[in-house]
C-alpha cells in the first residue's frame, strides 16, 4: 500500500507550456524564461491559494537543477562513506526529498531563518556550507562545518539553526527564532521543518499554540515522506492530513516533489507571515529513497517496488529535468555538463573528507561553557589535563 | 606520578600521543571491552545473545500473563535492536504494537494502562530519547502510589531503554542516564551486564509491583552471548553480584563497564600482582549497600567506574555511602574513573570512555597511596 503522501502526488506531471513561453531574447535558441503551472494545492483555513502559475527563469532553472544534483550526489557519497566505515554513528539521507529544501531555499531572503531535524545535510549545503564542509563533518574531520564535533545530525551555517537530533525538538526553537525576528522589527520568517513522524510529538502542538497565540512569523513545514522511522504515517497518525493538524493554524498542502510548486508555496507563506497574519503549516508530500537511517535497510516496512515506482515516476530531479528541457529552457548538453561538474565537485570533496585531519584532543573540552569557572574539565587524565576553552563568538549572536 | 605507573602510563600515553588516525584505527577496530560471560546455573540452558534473551523474557511474559502489552517505536517489526522480533506475529496486534514517535505519550499511556491493571512493557528506542518522558516517569509514574495515599499505582509498568556507548553513537545515541533516575524515590532502576541478567532482571521488573526502568547497554545486544536458563526465572532487584573475589581493591561497575573492570582485575594481577574483587552492582535503585561495604571493609580500597560523567554520576552516591560506612577501613580515598564532564563526544569517544588503562592507573594509585 502506498503511503498517503505517495498516493496524493502520483498525478500527471506539471505542464510547462512552451506556448506560454515569454521569450525575452534567446540564446542558442533556448528560452530565457517560461511560464509554468504549479501543481494543485490543498488549503486549510486559507481563502486564496498560491498562484497557479509562475515564471521560471533559465538562471533559476540552472541553479535549482544544480542544487538538487549536488544534494543527491552528496548523499550518495555519504552512503558510500558510511558503508566503508569512514562515517560512523547515525546518518540520515535526504535523497528523494531534494525539491522541498531547494524549493524553500529559492524563496528565502537573506534574513530568513531555517531550522530542521537530523536529515540536514542538504539543508546545510543550501544554506551556505560547502560540499567539503558537509562531507568532512560527516567523517568527523576539522574542515567540517562543526569542526567534526557534531557529525551527521548537527550541522550549522548562518541563519541555519541546525540539524537537531531529537525527534520534534527543533520545532519549538523555530517559534523562538520567529519571535526574535519579529521582536527585532525585521520582516524575517523562520521555517521550522520536521517529518511526519515528529508531527506526533506533543511539543509540536505546544508550539502551534504559542505561535498562533502570539502570531509569530513561523512557517511549520511537515516533510511527509510517508514513514516515521519504520512506521507508515497511516499507522502512526490519526489524521494524516498534516497541513490541517495545526487546527487554528492555517495550512497548505503542496507537492514536495515539484521544486517550482514548493517555491511558490514558500513565497506565498513568506508573504502571509510578513503581513502579520501569524504562523502557517505547510505539508510537503515527498518520499525518501533510503531507510530512516543507515542502520535501516528501508525495505522491511515497504516494498522495493514502491521505491522503484517513485524513483521512476516521480523523482524530483528527473521531473525537473524533463520539465526544463521539454520547455526549451535547458539543453540536454547543459544537463550533462552540470552532472559532470557536480560529480567532480562531490568526488573531490569526498577525497578531502577521507584525508582531512581531525581536530586535536584538546577540543574534547572546548565550548562546553561560555566560560568555565574552573580552568580544567573535571576528570580528564591527570598527566594530560584538558583545559576548557572557547573557539570564538557564536555566529548566531553576532 | 608518571614514573610510578610506568606500564599503564606508557601504554596510555602511547595511545593518546599516536597520530589521531592510527589511534582511530586501533580503537575502532576493537570494542573497548572483552565480554566476560556469566556462568549459567544448573538446569536446561539455551545459547542466546542479549537481544534474544530479552525477546525470550518478553515472550514468556506475553505467554504467561494475558494482560501483558509490549509497545514502543517500531516494536511491531522487532524494534531497531530486534528485541521484540516476531512477538507481534505470535501475540497479535492488540498486544504488541507500534506507537507514534512521542516518548512522553508512550510513557503516559503505559502508566494509564498499568494503573488499570495491564502489565505494560514500554520501549523507549534509545535512552537518549527518554527525556521528553522525564516528567511522566519522575512525576507521574514514580509518585503515583505515594500521592494517592496508596490507593493507586502503576507498579505494572516496566520501561526498557538501550543505553551506553556503542563505538560510534555520538551525542544522542550513547548516553547513560541512570543517575537522573536514581534520584527518584518510587522508581526502580536496573542495568544488566549480559543475557542471563537481562532476562532475569526484565522478568523480575515486569513482575515487581513498582514502576521499573531497565537500561540495556546496547553494545551488548549482539556482543554478549551466554548460556541462558531456558525457563522462567527472576533476578533479585537490589542485589549486587560479587563476580570475582579479591583482597586488595574492590572494583565496582555495571553494564558494559563491569566487563572493562574484569579485564582491569586481570591486568592488575598480571602487571602488578594486585588482587581485585569485582562487583557488578546490577541494580542502581535500590542499590546493594551491604555487599559493597562488606567488600570495601575487606579490601580497604575501592574504585567505582561508570560511563556517565563524573559530577553527580551514580558513583558519587556510592562513594559518599562508603566513606560514611567504611571510613576507618579505608586505606585510600574512594576512586572514581568515569566519563569526562563533557557532552558525550562524536569523534572523541575512545578518549572519553573510562578505559581499562585509566582504571588500571587508578588501581595502582590506590595501592600506592
Amino acid at each position: 500500500m502506498l503511503p498517503s503522501c505517495a498516493r496524493n502526488i502520483n498525478k500527471p506531471t506539471i505542464s510547462c507550456k512552451k506556448v506560454l513561453q515569454l521569450i525575452n531574447g534567446t540564446k542558442n535558441n533556448y528560452a530565457t524564461e517560461v511560464k509554468c503551472e504549479t501543481k494543485p494545492y490543498k488549503l486549510h483555513k486559507l481563502d486564496t491559494p498560491p498562484s497557479a502559475s509562475t515564471t521560471l527563469s533559465r538562471e533559476d532553472a540552472l541553479k535549482y537543477y544544480r542544487e538538487m544534483q549536488v544534494v543527491r550526489r552528496m548523499e550518495a557519497s555519504a552512503n558510500n562513506l558510511y558503508k566503508t566505515k569512514l562515517i560512523r554513528g547515525f546518518c540520515h539521507l535526504y535523497s528523494g526529498q531534494e525539491a522541498v529544501a531547494v524549493g524553500i531555499k529559492a524563496a528565502l531572503r537573506s534574513h530568513d531563518a531555517v531550522i530542521t531535524a537530523y536529515r540536514d545535510h542538504g539543508w546545510a549545503y543550501l544554506m551556505g556550507a560547502s560540499v567539503v564542509e558537509v562531507l568532512t563533518e560527516l567523517t568527523g574531520r576539522k574542515s567540517g562545518c562543526a569542526r567534526g564535533k557534531g557529525g551527521s545530525m548537527h550541522m550549522y551555517t548562518d541563519n541555519f539553526y541546525g540539524g537537531n537530533g531529537i525527534v520534534g525538538a527543533q520545532v519549538p526553537l523555530g517559534a523562538g527564532i520567529a519571535f526574535a525576528l519579529k521582536y527585532k522589527g525585521t520582516d524575517g520568517v523562520c521555517f521550522a521543518l520536521y517529518g511526519d513522524g515528529a508531527a506526533n510529538q506533543g511539543q509540536v502542538f505546544e508550539t502551534y499554540n504559542m505561535a498562533k497565540l502570539w502570531n509569530l512569523p513561523c512557517i511549520f513545514v511537515c516533510e511527509n515522506n510517508g514513514y516515521g522511522m519504520g512506521t507508515s504515517a497511516q499507522r502512526a497518525a490519526a489524521n494524516t492530513a498534516f497541513y490541517t493538524r495545526g487546527d487554528y493554524v492555517p495550512g497548505l498542502w503542496v507537492d514536495g516533489m515539484d521544486v517550482v510548486t514548493v517555491r511558490e508555496a514558500a513565497r506565498y507563506a513568506i508573504d502571509y507571515c510578513k503581513s502579520g497574519k501569524g504562523p502557517l503549516v505547510i505539508e510537503a508530500a515527498t518520499y525518501r529513497y533510503f531507510g530512516h537511517s543507515m542502520s535501516d535497510p528501508g525495505t522491511s516496512y515497504r516494498t522495493r517496488e514502491e521505491i522503484q515506482e517513485v524513483r521512476q515516476k516521480r523523482d524530483p530531479i528527473t521531473h525537473f529535468q524533463e520539465l526544463t528541457t521539454n520547455a526549451g529552457l535547458l539543453s540536454e548538453n547543459e544537463i550533462k555538463e552540470i552532472n559532470a561538474d557536480v560529480k567532480k565537485e562531490v568526488d573531490e570533496a569526498t577525497e578531502i573528507s577521507k584525508t582531512d585531519s581531525s581536530i586535536g584532543l584538546d577540543e574534547l573540552a572546548t565550548d562546553i561553557y561560555a566560560n568555565n569557572l574552573e580552568p580544567q574539565i573535571r576528570n580528564t587524565t591527570p598527566f594530560n589535563p584538558l583545559t576548557h576553552n572557547r573557539l570564538g563568538k557564536a555566529v548566531n549572536l553576532e | 606520578m608518571l614514573q610510578k605507573n610506568s606500564i599503564c602510563v606508557k601504554i596510555l600515553k602511547g595511545v593518546l600521543k599516536s597520530k589521531d588516525g592510527e589511534c582511530r584505527k586501533i580503537l575502532r577496530r576493537n570494542a573497548h571491552f572483552s565480554f566476560y560471560p556469566e556462568k549459567p546455573p544448573s538446569g536446561s540452558t539455551t545459547k542466546m545473545n542479549m537481544f534474544q534473551a530479552i525477546n525470550n523474557a518478553l515472550d514468556i511474559t506475553l505467554r504467561t500473563d494475558e494482560s501483558a502489552l509490549v509497545f514502543g517505536e517500531d516494536v511491531a517489526f522487532g524494534g531497531v535492536f530486534r528485541c521484540t522480533v516476531d512477538l507481534q506475529k505470535k501475540y497479535g496486534k492488540s498486544r504488541v504494537f507500534n506507537t507514534p514517535l512521542c516518548e512522553q505519550g508512550i510513557i503516559g499511556f503505559g502508566i494509564g494502562a498499568a494503573a488499570s491493571g495491564a502489565t505494560s512493557v514500554a520501549e523507549i528506542q534509545f535512552a537518549d530519547y527518554i527525556f521528553p518522558a522525564f516528567d511522566q516517569i519522575v512525576n507521574e509514574a514514580a509518585k503515583y502510589r505515594y500521592r494517592s495515599g496508596g490507593e493507586f499505582n502503576c507498579g505494572r509498568l516496566t520501561i526498557r531503554a538501550p543505553c551506553g556507548a556503542v563505538g560510534h553513537g555520538a551525542l544522542y545515541h550513547s548516553q547513560s542516564p541512570e543517575a537522573y533516575f536514581a534520584h527518584t524515590p518510587g522508581l526502580k532502576v536496573v542495568i544488566p551486564r549480559g543475557p542471563i541478567k537481562a532476562k532475569g532482571l526484565l522478568l523480575s521488573c515486569i513482575r515487581d509491583p513498582n514502576p521499573c526502568l531497565v537500561l540495556e547497554p546496547k553494545i551488548l545486544y549482539r556482543a554478549a552471548v551466554e548460556e541462558v536458563p531456558s525457563g522462567d526465572y527472576g533476578t533479585l532487584i537490589g542485589k549486587a553480584d560479587v563476580v570475582q573475589e579479591g583482597k586488595d581493591v574492590t572494583l565496582i561497575g555495571w553494564g558494559t563497564q563491569f566487563h572493562v573492570l574484569m579485564e582491569v582485575a586481570q591486568l592488575a594481577k598480571e602487571k602488578f600482582g594486585i588482587s581485585c574483587e569485582v562487583i557488578d552492582l546490577v541494580s542502581i535503585l535500590p542499590w546493594d549497600l551491604d555487599t559493597v561495604c562488606n567488600s570495601v571493609k575487606k579490601t580497604g580500597r575501592v574504585l567505582i567506574s561508570h560511563e556517565a560523567p563524573l559530577t553527580s554520576g551514580f558513583g558519587a552516591e556510592i562513594a559518599a555511602c562508603i566513606q560514611e560506612e567504611c571510613f576507618l577501613h579505608l586505606q585510600a580515598p574512594v576512586a572514581r574513573i568515569t566519563g569526562f564532564d563533557t557532552p558525550f563526544p562524536h569523534i572523541f569517544e575512545p578518549f572519553y570512555l573510562p578505559t581499562k588503562w585509566r582504571c588500571l592507573e587508578a588501581v595502582k594509585n590506590l595501592i600506592d597511596y
